[in-house]
């Protein structure tokens, strides 16, 4: 649109023709209050707030409302709209139970703000206020009906942005309430001899982010605490792959420092206004009771005994030595976690490739990023980031359920399609939710996937096996080649020869842009740091260091064997052999997840970094507690390729983080801890002072750094470290360590080395079951999703499905 | 059944056909019934601006209640729509003190229903809907029988009177609120959705029914134009007074000897019609106040009554025409106690939509009822006013004005009276029985 | 054609609701009409009608109470066989509608909202009904009934007792 120049409180502004007024304000600096007003969803002029004069009009206008044109004048402090909003304010102010001190919103309501600003402290009624207890609508969701202003932000964002509906509002007049879409008499739930009305939808807990007032409140936040007594930290999110930014708001405890919240304040990450439910309150697994806060060692009668941290890592050192030295680094596997951060993903395998000598390294791998970096090797700018899933004009998704799996690429999805006209085609082996917001689905056949990508890469023979319905293939097809610069998204049930093929289609179409979505926060990090058997970090093919095409460098400072080395399969095929001395297990849980056999590893050394006695923890000769997402620094990356910084948060007395771990591994084997971590040599060495309440972990250091005749200013310890090296050493990871450290996200592409033969993908088409999609939901998230309470609550809070039921009853 | 009454002074026009089973349409037709359609059609190409010039010529003004020239109204419809035109019939008659759409379509329904088809000719629409308000079911089966025997007799459906046009019309039924009369809530409500209504722009003429370009009416507005096309536009003109053209239907009520619909001529003097035409107040007491135009607007007292009926005179007189409803009050009435009743409507009919009008109307409707049970402090009058003069053109939609509008009017012309009221010297007889609910009533 | 197998209305109404949903450009028109001739047929709006109309009309359960609980003509709970609607609007007011209400209180020992034990008659207070001209006015059902008096009122109520209705 044209712009235009429009005149406010006699500054002028130019902004583009019909852009509303609030938001021309706001560009300008010139604060309009509004309660109803929320950008992106519907309009409501509902609130009054944003009232201004427009010259020659002779009712006051709604900002919110008004399209800017030439020549318009607006005042928008004059005494006349300051008393309107006053008298707005007194207005709601005057049915408000004014709670403030205990509500859960106290020192950041929109209400309190506009009330301070407008100075609205006469009560001038005398009646009554109508009171109403809270109810409970769903484990996470609280209503405080009298303090809902009615402002229909959350019955919008439920329906138009998550496309759930399950908030209305009811009645009329004063009686006005929102209501959720199970009512009380059909709730079956019954809570101090009320029935109570409940929430039947994806619990994001979206509506809580949007009320300006405490009339939503979070179950896993209210009545903790008030809001300027944590500390908020703006980190990643640990569960999914979307990666989000969060907000966790915490607090001091005396065994650390305990997060109680998770939110969205900062809406500047990748995710912009959203968060699921699981970033919004599954951080309680952080503070579970179940907790390992000891290093725990086998004794020779079975039985784990705790034991101090010297004793424990002494062990792992000698034993590891004594392994390697006795049997070869080719006899010792190593298991890296999804959830580690680059930095610490990076350092277990330059450790095992360096220090244990060995290539047997593997990762739950949630999505083939190995097939998908070659079959873009030699492109440019084919990589899509989440932010793209927001402004791309079509979007073709092959697979994947982002609802459940990825939800805020969903959110994201869902919000191109109803804000900008997105173009979505879907093709599913199931009816997904997002076909909904699809201009054309198509219901592929099971395990048609196959057939249905060779059919799109032009061999017509097997419509009928892609697919039912033939008739809609040939549309779906044409439509997407006549796309410009479309978006393809690829759920994680595509691997091997299909992702290519599939890639391959897709890269015939111009500025076809790319993403494979895993799970988990760091899956892709992993993968892109090399914790696999066959490729060095970024993608570079293990092998003599002559033919290593892309920079023989990474092999020759890690001194790294030339052969590949096992995957995880063949790491448990080689135990149950009694061939594998010892496993080194870095938060991952491989036991449950792939449903090894424990007897396998009966003869193994097994070593476990974790949080919880988890299956594989529960077979390890010494289990070394570690920190988690939340408790550490450092930088993840996303199924797209968005690397993003972790901040630590909480603190919890008696853990290490997995970097410090494996540094302390490496230097009671003996090895050049200078080697492996380059620390002192980067932009930003610090023992972490600077990063909370944590003087126990920097004292610890110091002793070490003193020992050492090293300057307490540099330590190894410092997950940034290491960073310098990743990036001059791993493809793609050319990243700017201003955007990173600032908390911005970047988008990194990772090239790999074009695949000439067909080894790197007949490994995979071999062991298609090497690639283990997640199948988690929006309840679930791997091993550490059964030890947040929350999530637990959701899911049986979700097994009671109670709009199904109430269906059932219609007929009698 | 609702009486009918007549005066002589009443310029008949809209009633001709009233009393005399024009329900039938062969009666009707025999009244001149589908000759106004048929004289449109005739005029070929021309036919949708002629109509919309005769409609311009009459002055005819809306009788829905804001008066907005209805020939400038259907003007403003595009020519060229990708989206299908509508025509509305407002019968959702809900304004305190309105009854006339009802005897309309008692009477003479077909008149409506070919004011409807006139307007889709004018604007090029091919669907017209009556909406009825929910309590008029019995109305709504007269009208839905007459739109079934025009359709047997082909005036509806396909090709009519061989135009070469098509139209269809399609009752429809409100369920209990007042608010749906606004035009956006009315379609909204005709869409199947809550009576919230709408932001404006875009208006109807450009976005309203579906999204198409929708002409809304009164349904006394529509029926009026049929006789509008057979006299001519002047002559309908000549009956009123200047920009005023016509006659309307007042329905008079209240403390008179002859309640009813009369169709006075637009600027008559509303002493007349209270003194003469509906024969005065009731036992020979004294006028105490008038709301003129339907409960919305502000009262007269007894003193301001010489002044003509019609938008401009009214709007003069600090008050509106409305939708022709005059309510007599007669010396025996408690102001209070008339405020207390008006607001309690516009509270249980409000949509609740914004603030202003949701909480405006709550706690006037709170505190006028303190005052009333005898509760009441001075300052309650402040309050009251303070909050109607701050809702006052600032609520999402008129109603808020609605409410805020009369309730100014009592406080400020009979502020003595709640001061009076409120030091225990009340005037008037209170009749209002029930116990008010201090909450929002819900229902 | 009915797409609903199991409806719980009468022949007659199914095949009624089968036909409004086609006349309007969208279904979802007959929404309101649906629900008010439902209550008619069931006496109120009840569960099943909610969940019954909200699959004719392919809405969600939420959206038809939503719009339901806005109309102040629906119920959701069974009222008398005969409703009693007094209005007690200002034109009503003027005219005696207060004396009315009151009597047809004390004459049916219920108030407002209420049904009486035999489920013959519940009473309801109302807005204007558009019979300001002739009130003081109440609806009986859909049965307008104008210029009342007390007697009249006993009379009416009388004819309804009858089972004849009034008139
Ligand atoms: C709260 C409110 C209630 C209204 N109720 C009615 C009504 O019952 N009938 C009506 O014809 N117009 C009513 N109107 C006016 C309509 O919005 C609209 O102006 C009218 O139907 C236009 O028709 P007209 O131009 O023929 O008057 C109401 C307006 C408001 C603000
Ligand atoms: S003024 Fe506001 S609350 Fe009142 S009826 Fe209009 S929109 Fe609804
Ligand atoms: S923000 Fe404009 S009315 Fe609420």
């Amino acid at each position: 649109m044209a712009d235009v120049t429009i005149t406010v409180d006699g500054k002028k502004i130019t902004a583009p023709a019909g852009t509303l007024l609030i938001e021309v304000c706001k560009g300008a600096g010139i604060e309009i209050p509004a309660f109803c007003y929320y950008p992106g969803l519907s309009l409501q002029a509902a609130c009054r707030m944003c009232v201004v004069r427009q010259e020659k009009v002779p009712k006051l206008q709604t900002a919110c409302t008004t399209q800017v044109a030439e020549g318009q004048v607006f005042f928008t402090d004059t005494p006349e709209v300051i008393q309107s909003r006053k008298a707005m304010l007194q207005m709601i102010l005057a049915n408000h139970p004014l709670d403030c001190p205990v509500c859960d919103a106290g020192g950041e309501c929109e209400l309190q703000d506009m009330s301070f600003k407008y100075g609205v402290a006469d009560s001038f009624f005398a009646e009554p206020k109508n009171h109403r207890e809270e109810q409970k609508w769903s484990p996470v969701v609280y209503f405080d009906r009298p303090r809902c202003i009615l402002c229909y932000r959350c019955v919008r964002v439920c329906g138009e942005g998550m496309d759930d509906f399950a908030l209305g509002v009811q009645n009329r007049n004063s009686s006005s309430i929102i209501a959720p879409n199970v009512p009380a008499h059909l709730s079956g739930v019954v809570e101090n001899g009320v029935e109570l009305a409940q929430l039947d939808c994806e619990q994001c807990g979206m509506c809580i982010d949007v009320c300006p007032v405490g009339a939503l409140t979070s179950g896993t936040y209210r009545y903790k605490t008030r809001p300027w007594e944590m500390n908020h930290v703006a980190t990643i999110c640990t569960h999914c792959g979307d990666g989000c930014k969060t907000t966790l708001g915490v607090r001091s405890t005396s065994d650390g420092s305990e997060i109680v919240r998770g939110d969205n304040r900062d809406k500047s990450g990748i995710n912009g206004d959203f968060l699921c439910n699981k970033g919004r309150y599954a951080f309680d697994f952080a503070n579970s009771t179940e907790r390992i806060t000891q290093p725990l060692v086998r004794q020779a009668n079975g039985e784990m005994k705790a034991v101090s941290w010297e004793e424990a890592l002494s062990y792992v050192g000698k034993k590891l030595a004594q392994l390697r030295d006795s049997r070869g680094g080719k006899s010792i596997g190593v298991i890296g976690g999804n959830r580690l951060t680059n930095e610490e993903a990076y350092l277990l395998q330059k450790f095992a490739r360096s220090v244990l000598q060995t290539n047997n390294i593997d990762h739950h791998r949630t999505a083939d990023y190995v097939a998908f970096a070659q079959a873009l090797a030699g492109t440019t700018d084919r990589t899509a980031s989440l932010r793209d899933t927001l402004t791309a004009k079509a979007v073709l998704m092959v697979g994947g359920d982002p609802t459940n799996q990825n939800p805020a690429t969903a959110w994201n999805l869902r919000t191109a399609v109803r804000l900008n006209g997105a173009k979505l085609y879907i093709a599913n082996t199931a009816e997904i939710k997002l076909r909904r917001q699809a201009k054309a689905f198509l219901h592929v056949s099971e395990f048609g996937y196959g057939a249905l990508v060779a059919y799109l890469t032009g061999d017509d023979s097997s419509a009928s096996s892609a697919v039912a319905d033939v008739n809609a293939l040939s549309s779906f097809r044409d439509a997407i080649k006549a796309e410009e610069n479309p978006l393809i998204l690829i759920g994680s049930e595509l691997r091997g020869a299909e992702l290519k093929h599939l890639i391959d289609f897709g890269l015939a179409i111009p500025g076809a842009k790319f993403a494979l979505l895993g799970d988990y926060a760091n899956s892709r990090g992993a993968a892109d740091m090399g914790l696999l058997p066959d490729m060095l970090p970024g993608y570079s093919r293990i092998g003599p260091i002559e033919t290593q095409p892309f920079d023989s460098k990474t092999a020759m400072e890690f001194a790294a064997p030339t052969e590949q080395g096992l995957d995880m399969l063949e790491i448990f095929d080689a135990a149950a052999a009694g061939d594998l001395s010892a496993l080194y297990v870095v938060g991952s849980n491989p036991i449950a997840r792939y449903g090894v056999d424990p007897a396998s590893l009966r003869n193994t050394f097994v070593v476990v970094q974790e949080m919880f006695l988890t299956e594989t923890a529960a077979l390890a000769d010494v289990i070394l507690p570690a920190a988690n997402l939340y408790e550490k620094s450092g930088s993840v990356t996303n199924s797209y390729g968005d690397l993003q910084q972790v901040k630590k948060a909480a603190d919890r007395a008696g853990v290490r983080t997995d970097f410090e771990m494996i540094v302390r591994i490496a230097d009671k084997m003996g090895a050049d801890v200078r080697k492996l971590v380059p620390f002192g040599t980067g932009v930003r060495a610090d023992m972490g002072q600077t990063r909370g309440a944590q003087s126990g972990e920097a004292d610890r250091h110091a002793v070490w750094l003193t020992a050492n005749n090293l300057e307490p200013r540099l330590s190894p310890f410092d997950p940034y470290a290491i960073l310098d090296e990743i990036q001059r050493l791993v493809p793609g990871y050319g990243l700017m360590r201003l955007q990173l450290l600032s908390g911005n996200d970047q988008h990194l592409s990772p090239s790999a080395t074009a695949v000439t033969d067909n080894n790197g993908l007949c490994q995979i088409s071999n062991r298609r079951d090497l690639i283990l999609p997640s199948n988690d939901t929006l309840f679930t998230s791997g091993t550490l999703g059964r030890y947040s309470a929350m999530l637990s609550d959701l899911r049986q809070n979700e097994a009671l499905r109670r709009l199904p039921q109430t269906d059932q009853t219609a007929a009698d | 059944m609702p009486r009918l009454v007549s005066h002589p002074d009443e310029a008949i026009v809209l009633k001709r056909r009233f009393g005399q089973g024009a329900v039938n349409i062969d009666k009707y037709i025999e009244l001149e019934g589908y000759a106004a359609v048929q004289k449109a059609i005739a005029q070929g190409e021309e036919m949708p601006a002629w109509i919309i010039n005769t409609m311009k010529a009459s002055g005819l003004r809306g009788r829905g209640g804001a008066g907005f020239p209805t020939g400038m109204k259907w003007s403003f419809v595009p020519k060229i729509s990708p989206k299908p035109k509508y025509v509305l019939v407002n019968g959702d008659e809900s304004e305190p003190g309105t009854c006339k759409d009802h005897i309309l379509f008692r009477e003479d329904p077909h008149s409506v229903i070919e004011g409807t088809m006139i307007a889709g000719l004018a604007v090029g629409s091919k669907m017209g809907f009556i909406y009825l308000r929910g309590e008029y079911r019995y109305l709504l089966n007269i009208v839905e029988k007459a739109v079934a025997d025009a359709y047997a007799k082909g005036f509806l459906g396909k090709n009519i009177f061989g135009s070469g046009l098509d139209f269809d019309i399609v009752t429809q039924t409100g369920a209990g609120a007042y608010e749906v009369g606004e035009e956006s809530a009315l379609m909204e409500s005709l869409e199947g959705k809550r009576g919230i209504p709408r932001i404006r722009p875009p208006f109807p003429a450009v976005v309203g029914l579906y999204g198409g370009p929708t002409i809304i009416n009164n349904a006394e507005t529509i029926a009026n134009a049929p006789h509008i096309l057979l006299m001519g536009g002047e002559e309908y003109a000549k009956l009123g007074t200047e920009r005023n053209g016509g006659t309307r239907l007042f329905s008079i009520s209240g403390h008179v000897e002859r309640p009813g619909v009369y169709e006075l001529p637009m600027g008559y003097s509303l002493r007349k019609a209270i003194y003469e035409v509906a024969g005065g107040i009731k036992g020979g007491k004294q006028l105490k106040a008038v709301v003129p135009g339907g409960s919305s607007c502000p009262v007269l007292r007894a003193d301001e009554i010489d002044v003509g009926l019609d938008f401009d005179q009214m709007a003069k007189a600090g008050t509106m025409l409305g939708s022709g409803g005059i309510v007599v009050l007669d010396e025996t009435v408690s102001i209070v106690e008339f405020a207390l009743r008006t607001i309690k409507f516009y509270q249980h009919e409000s949509c609740g939509w914004c603030i202003p009008c949701r909480e405006g109307t709550d706690w006037i409707k709170k505190t006028l009822t303190r005052v009333y049970e005898g509760g009441g402090q001075k300052k309650d009058i402040d309050n009251v006013q303070y909050l109607a003069e701050n809702m006052m053109g600032r609520t999402f939609c008129p109603l808020g004005d609605a409410a805020a509008m009369p309730t100014l009017g009592f406080v400020k012309k009979f502020r003595k009276e709640f001061e009076d009221y409120i030091e225990g010297k009340r005037a008037g007889t209170p009749v209002m029985t029930t116990e008010h609910d201090l909450v929002g009533a819900g229902h | 054609m009915s797409t609903i197998t199991n409806t719980i209305f009468s022949p007659e109404l199914a095949e009624r609701f089968d036909k409004l949903v086609t006349i309007y450009p969208v279904r979802r028109s007959a929404l309101i009409p649906m629900l008010l001739y439902a209550q008619d047929e069931v006496g109120y709006v009840s569960e099943a009608v909610i969940q019954e109309i909200a699959k004719r009309l392919d809405l969600f359960d939420l959206e038809v109470r939503s719009v339901l609980s806005y109309y102040s003509m629906l119920r959701t709970k069974p009222a008398g066989k005969y409703n009693i609607q007094v209005c007690t609007n200002i034109s009503c007011m003027l005219r005696g509608g207060y004396e009315i209400l009151d009597h047809c209180k004390s004459k049916l020992g219920i108030g407002h909202k209420q049904t009486t034990a035999d489920g013959q008659f519940s009473l309801e207070e109302v807005e204007c009904i558009g019979a300001c001209c002739w009130a003081p006015a109440m609806q009986v059902n859909y049965d307008f009934h104008e210029d009342l008096t007390p007697a009249k009122v006993d009379e009416i109520l009388a004819g309804y007792s009858d089972g004849k209705g009034a008139k």
